[in-house]
Parts: C-alpha cells; sequence; structure tokens
C-alpha cells in the first residue's frame, strides 16, 4: 500500500538523512540509533499484530465456544455469511452515523465553544473548568448519569425541563435510541475538540491579528481570512483523533440501550461483542474484526491523505 | 496568510495615531456582555449532568428518584459509605495499579522511542511513526477474541497484569506521538554540548532532557491516567471477581434488586473524582500537551 502518506513520509526522512549526515552512517552507528526504539516497536508489533493474525486465522474458521467439537476451516464462509447480515449492515450503517455525527457536531460546537472562550471575561478560568468537565468524567460514568438522570422517563431531568414547556414525557432511550447516545456522545466529546481549537486560537500571532484590525478588517472578516487557516491543522487533527476514538464506541451503547431495541442502536464494536462474547460465534466475530480493520484502514489512508495533504501545502 | 495581511508597513497607522485599535469582541460593551452571558449558559449547560451526579450522590434513594426534582434536600454521607462499604477498595487498588503501572511503561518505553524519532531519526522515521499510530486505528474489538484466547491460555484472565500490557499498547502511539513532538523543540546545541561533555545516552537522557521535557512528560502521563483510568472495554471482558477495575464498580450497582440511583451517583463521582482533580489541577498541561502532539 503505497500512499501519498508514505511517499511524504518518505521524501521527509530522505531529506532529514541527508542533512543530517552528508555520509553514510554505517551499520552500527544506524543500529545504536536504532536501538531506543526497538523495545517500544517490539511491544507493540507482539501486542497488537499477532493478536490480529490470530483473528485472521479465526476468521476462515467455524469456532463456536458452545460447540467444541465442530472446529473446521470454511475459507470465506464468515465472510459471505456476513453481507448477508442485515443486523451487520445496521451496525455498520450506526457507526458512521455515531461517528460523523458526533465528530461533526462535537466540532462545530467546540470551535463556537473555544470562540467564546477566548475572550477576557469575569470566571473565564471557572468557565472553562466547567466546559471541559466531561472530557473527564469517565465515560461509564456520563453514560450512567445520561442514560438515569437525564433520560430516564419518570424522573429524568430532560423530561422534567421539556415538561415545562408543555411537551410530554417521552422514553428517550426507547424512542430514540441513536439520538440518545448521540447527544451523550457529543457532551463527552464536545470538550476535547474545544480544547484542541482553544490551543490553535491561543497559538495565533497577536501582531497579525492586531495588524488586521488596524487595517480595519472586520470581525467576520479576520476570523474567516487568518483564524480559520490558522485553526485548519488543529481541526483536521482534532477530527481524525476524535475519530479514531468515537468510531471504537462501547461504553455509552453498552450501558444506555444495550444496542437496543432489538439491535437498533448497535454499532460494529457492540454488534461483535455480541458475536463473541454472547453468541460465542467466535469466527463471525473474528470475521467482523476484519472487515471493520479493512475499513478502518480505506477510511484513514483517505482521511491522513487529506490532512497531509494540507500539512505539505502549509510546509 | 501573506494575502490577508497587505504588507504596506508605511501605509499602517500606529496605535497612537488617529484610529485606536478597535476592541468589540474583547467582553467591553452589550455585546460583550451578551458573550459572555451566553459562555455562560453554554459553560453551566456542558456542567450540568455533573453537578446533578453530584448532588443526587448526596440524597437519599427516594429523594433521588424523584419526580418533580428535589432540589432542596439533607445531604448525606450514606450513598458513599454504602460504596465502599461495599468493597469499593478492591476496585480502586486494581485502578491504581492497572493505571501507574501501565503509565510507567509506557513512559519507559515511549520516552526512548520518541528520543529515537525525533533527536536521532533512524531511516523511515515517519513510517516507524505511521506504524504506531496505525496501531491506535485497530479497532480493539478486532483483537479482543484473539486476546481472550491467548490470556486463557496462559492463565492470566482476571488478573491486573493483563491490564497492565493491554492499556500500556493502548496509550503507547499517543504518548510517543506527543513525546516526540516534545523532544523536537529542543535545540540541537544542547545535545551537541552534552555529546562534547562525553556523556552517554542514558546520562543525556536523565540529566539534560528529561529535565528540559518535564513539562510535556506531565502532559503525556496525564492524558495516559485518564485513558487507563477511564477504560472499560477490557475491564469488561477479561476481568471478572478479582482484577475488576473501577469502571466494573459502577456497572456493579446495578443489581438484580434494581437501580439505586442515588448509590449509582455516588460510585460514579467517586470513579471519575482523581481524574477530574488532575485534569483540573493540569488543564493548561492538558491543553498544551493535546496540541503539541497533534501539530508538531
Amino acid at each position: 500500500m503505497t500512499t501519498v502518506v508514505e511517499r511524504h513520509h518518505r521524501k521527509e526522512a530522505e531529506r532529514r538523512s541527508k542533512a543530517d549526515s552528508p555520509q553514510a552512517m554505517d551499520r552500527a552507528e544506524a543500529w545504536r540509533r536504532r536501538a531506543p526504539l526497538l523495545p517500544a516497536l517490539i511491544f507493540t508489533i507482539i501486542v497488537t499484530q499477532v493478536p490480529f493474525l490470530v483473528t485472521i486465522w479465526y476468521s476462515l474458521r467455524s469456532e463456536n465456544l458452545l460447540r467444541p467439537g465442530e472446529d473446521r476451516f470454511v475459507g470465506l464462509g464468515n465472510y459471505a455469511d456476513l453481507f448477508a447480515d442485515s443486523t451487520f449492515r445496521q451496525a455498520a450503517l450506526n457507526s458512521v452515523i455515531f461517528t460523523l455525527g458526533c465528530v461533526l457536531v462535537a466540532m462545530l460546537l467546540g470551535i463556537g465553544i473555544a470562540l467564546l472562550l477566548d475572550r477576557k471575561f469575569l470566571g473565564q478560568g471557572l468557565a472553562r473548568t466547567l466546559l471541559i468537565t466531561p472530557f473527564l468524567i469517565m465515560p461509564v460514568a456520563g453514560a450512567m448519569i445520561w442514560s438515569v438522570s437525564m433520560f430516564n422517563p419518570t424522573y429524568g431531568m430532560v423530561n422534567w425541563v421539556i415538561g415545562l414547556v408543555g411537551i410530554d414525557a417521552v422514553n428517550w432511550t426507547a424512542t430514540f435510541p441513536v439520538l440518545s447516545i448521540l447527544i451523550a456522545l457529543v457532551w463527552q466529546w464536545t470538550p476535547f475538540t474545544m480544547l484542541l481549537v482553544l490551543a490553535g486560537l491561543q497559538a495565533q500571532p497577536k501582531d497579525v491579528l492586531e495588524a488586521a484590525q488596524m487595517d480595519g478588517a472586520g470581525w467576520g472578516r479576520t476570523f474567516v481570512s487568518i483564524t480559520l487557516p490558522q485553526l485548519r491543522r488543529y481541526i483536521e487533527l482534532g477530527v481524525l483523533l476524535g475519530a479514531i476514538y468515537v468510531v471504537n464506541t462501547f461504553d455509552q451503547i453498552y450501558l444506555m440501550t444495550a444496542g437496543g431495541p432489538g439491535t437498533a442502536s448497535a454499532n460494529l464494536p457492540f454488534y461483535i461483542y455480541q458475536r463473541a462474547f454472547l453468541g460465542f460465534d467466535i469466527g463471525q466475530a473474528a470475521a467482523m474484526g476484519v472487515v471493520v480493520v479493512i475499513a478502518t484502514i480505506i477510511v484513514a489512508t483517505f482521511a491522513l491523505r487529506l490532512i497531509f495533504r494540507s500539512f505539505e501545502q502549509k510546509d | 496568510m501573506t494575502t490577508t495581511t497587505p504588507d504596506a508597513p508605511a501605509a499602517r497607522p500606529t496605535p497612537q495615531s488617529h484610529r485606536p485599535a478597535p476592541r468589540p469582541d474583547r467582553g467591553s460593551g452589550l455585546g460583550g456582555g451578551l458573550l459572555t452571558a451566553l459562555t455562560w449558559v453554554v459553560a453551566i449547560g456542558f456542567f450540568f449532568p455533573v453537578l446533578w451526579m453530584a448532588l443526587t450522590a448526596f440524597k437519599q434513594e427516594n429523594e433521588a428518584a424523584s419526580n418533580p426534582p428535589t432540589w432542596f434536600f439533607q445531604p448525606t454521607l450514606d450513598q458513599f459509605r454504602a460504596v465502599i462499604d461495599g468493597g469499593a477498595g478492591v476496585f480502586f487498588a486494581n485502578s491504581l495499579i492497572a493505571t501507574g503501572l501501565s503509565t510507567l511503561l509506557v513512559i519507559a518505553f515511549a520516552v526512548p522511542a520518541s528520543y529515537a524519532l525525533a533527536i536521532r531519526p533512524v531511516k523511515k522515521t515517519q513510517d516507524v511513526l505511521f506504524f504506531f499510530m496505525s496501531t491506535k486505528m485497530l479497532p480493539v474489538v478486532a483483537v479482543i477474541v484473539p486476546i481472550y484466547v491467548i490470556a486463557g491460555r496462559l492463565h492470566v484472565l482476571d488478573t491486573v497484569w493483563t491490564l497492565v500490557v493491554l492499556y500500556t499498547a493502548m496509550n503507547l502511539p499517543i504518548a510517543i506521538w506527543m513525546m516526540r513532538s516534545f523532544f523536537q523543540e529542543i535545540p540541537g546545541e544542547v545535545l551537541e554540548a552534552a555529546s562534547v561533555d562525553g556523556a552517554g545516552l542514558m546520562r543525556t537522557l536523565r540529566s539534560v532532557l528529561i529535565p528540559m521535557v518535564a513539562p510535556g512528560l506531565a502532559a503525556t502521563a496525564l492524558i495516559c491516567v485518564i485513558f487507563a483510568w477511564n477504560e472499560f472495554f477490557f475491564a469488561l471482558n477479561l476481568t471478572a471477581a478479582r482484577a475488576a477495575t473501577v469502571p466494573i464498580l459502577i456497572t456493579s450497582t446495578m443489581t438484580s434488586e434494581g437501580l439505586f440511583l442515588a448509590r449509582l451517583s455516588a460510585a460514579s463521582l467517586l470513579a471519575s473524582l482523581p481524574v477530574l482533580i488532575a485534569g483540573w489541577v493540569a488543564q493548561k498541561q492538558l491543553v498544551r500537551g493535546l496540541s503539541m502532539g497533534a501539530i508538531k
């Protein structure tokens, strides 16, 4: 897989090694430089790649922990079954909805809030502290807060608040499971994007901003022409990092809806968990895992290509 | 950016000249006041669920699950007592060990590795860096089954050590990424001076580099602590009675007799408190750490 990213990396590395040492490093020196890297590299390869190879092996077998005698090689049979499985398609669609929805909404809110916070006002520090709190709350605790304290049909705060304006009580997690989970996810991740954008805002060169103001540029024009381009890397990386974590969302789904009603709010991680640990269908679960990894690699390659393109423009 | 700032320094007025720099959005005037009010509404809105959880933790069960909600009540520590008497100590001990040891291991692996990647680049530095980040894109669920089976064969299911190893692998890429950017900030002359003085790798690291990147190291460790302390998926699937961590404690307050909202809130508050306090205290480092790791 040669991607733009890798070509970019190779170019960078070549440029750097040329700059560092005009003559080629001898072998001993190369190893001496590489040595500090090896423990981390070997550890990571063993802990992450070995289990994945085993996953591929399982995905080609019919393995069910409930029927230990019936293991056999089935080739791509598990994969064929997958694409006929409508629940799998539903879970894949939910994964996309959760990830895109959460990352986009959290980023827009994050930018807005960061702009609000990047001003001098009374209690600025306290307001920022309150705003980053959802990111620091344990996700399991956050999921419980939302599913019970906020969304509970009889004593939840959300129903109490909408009751004040005369709207009837709603059984949130049962009627709108995907929306409910999305709200909890956005609540948890907005502080993260907000922190990144805020760091970007604070890294803006002040003299450029002042110069723009003196040249008579209004707030809107300054934002579009100066602030937004400056924020671009921060926004892109917030989207990338957020997506990496949100696509793996499990806690909120497990605790708020258990993927229900039925399988309406299951995403791929939750569905794989169900097949593996409740259905004990190891072969099927493994095949799903491999498909998810392949899909992730494809999406990530496109995302990284987009981001590194902008990096190259900047450099 | 050059296109938006016309470089005509002669035409640019000095701040003392006829037109003082307008500062419409700096918190003064009616517009500023409205923006400040909006900021506070948003801040309180985001904080409210946590505040409500904290209040609920000090209520009796009948006050916790009331409609309309109970705003005024006699605070009690009964729920915290119930959580602690119910054996929360073991969960906290497991979480402390898993989080503490894995963070130490991450730092031990990440410092030399990121040093090698930042200061003395080997060939294909970027490829190696990309490999580390790519392991973060590997969905955890794709490897949980083999990890479960392998851990079972090695007889390390339901031990904290399994979590230590997995949390280390989980946080290592982010840590290497962040630490590398902090190392890159160190000027080359510092290293040259150290090597002229005849300092070896370990000595240079210990007495020159580590002190210089200490704030970055703290930020990295904090991020690792947050993710390890909050981790639920591995803990759920690989631990049972002996090695269960704090997130499992929260879910265990949902018993077959039903849900005890006040006790659940107390457990949630206790569970979140360590990371909450650490994050509040170190928010400057957190912001710096996140953006440094992200941008460099």
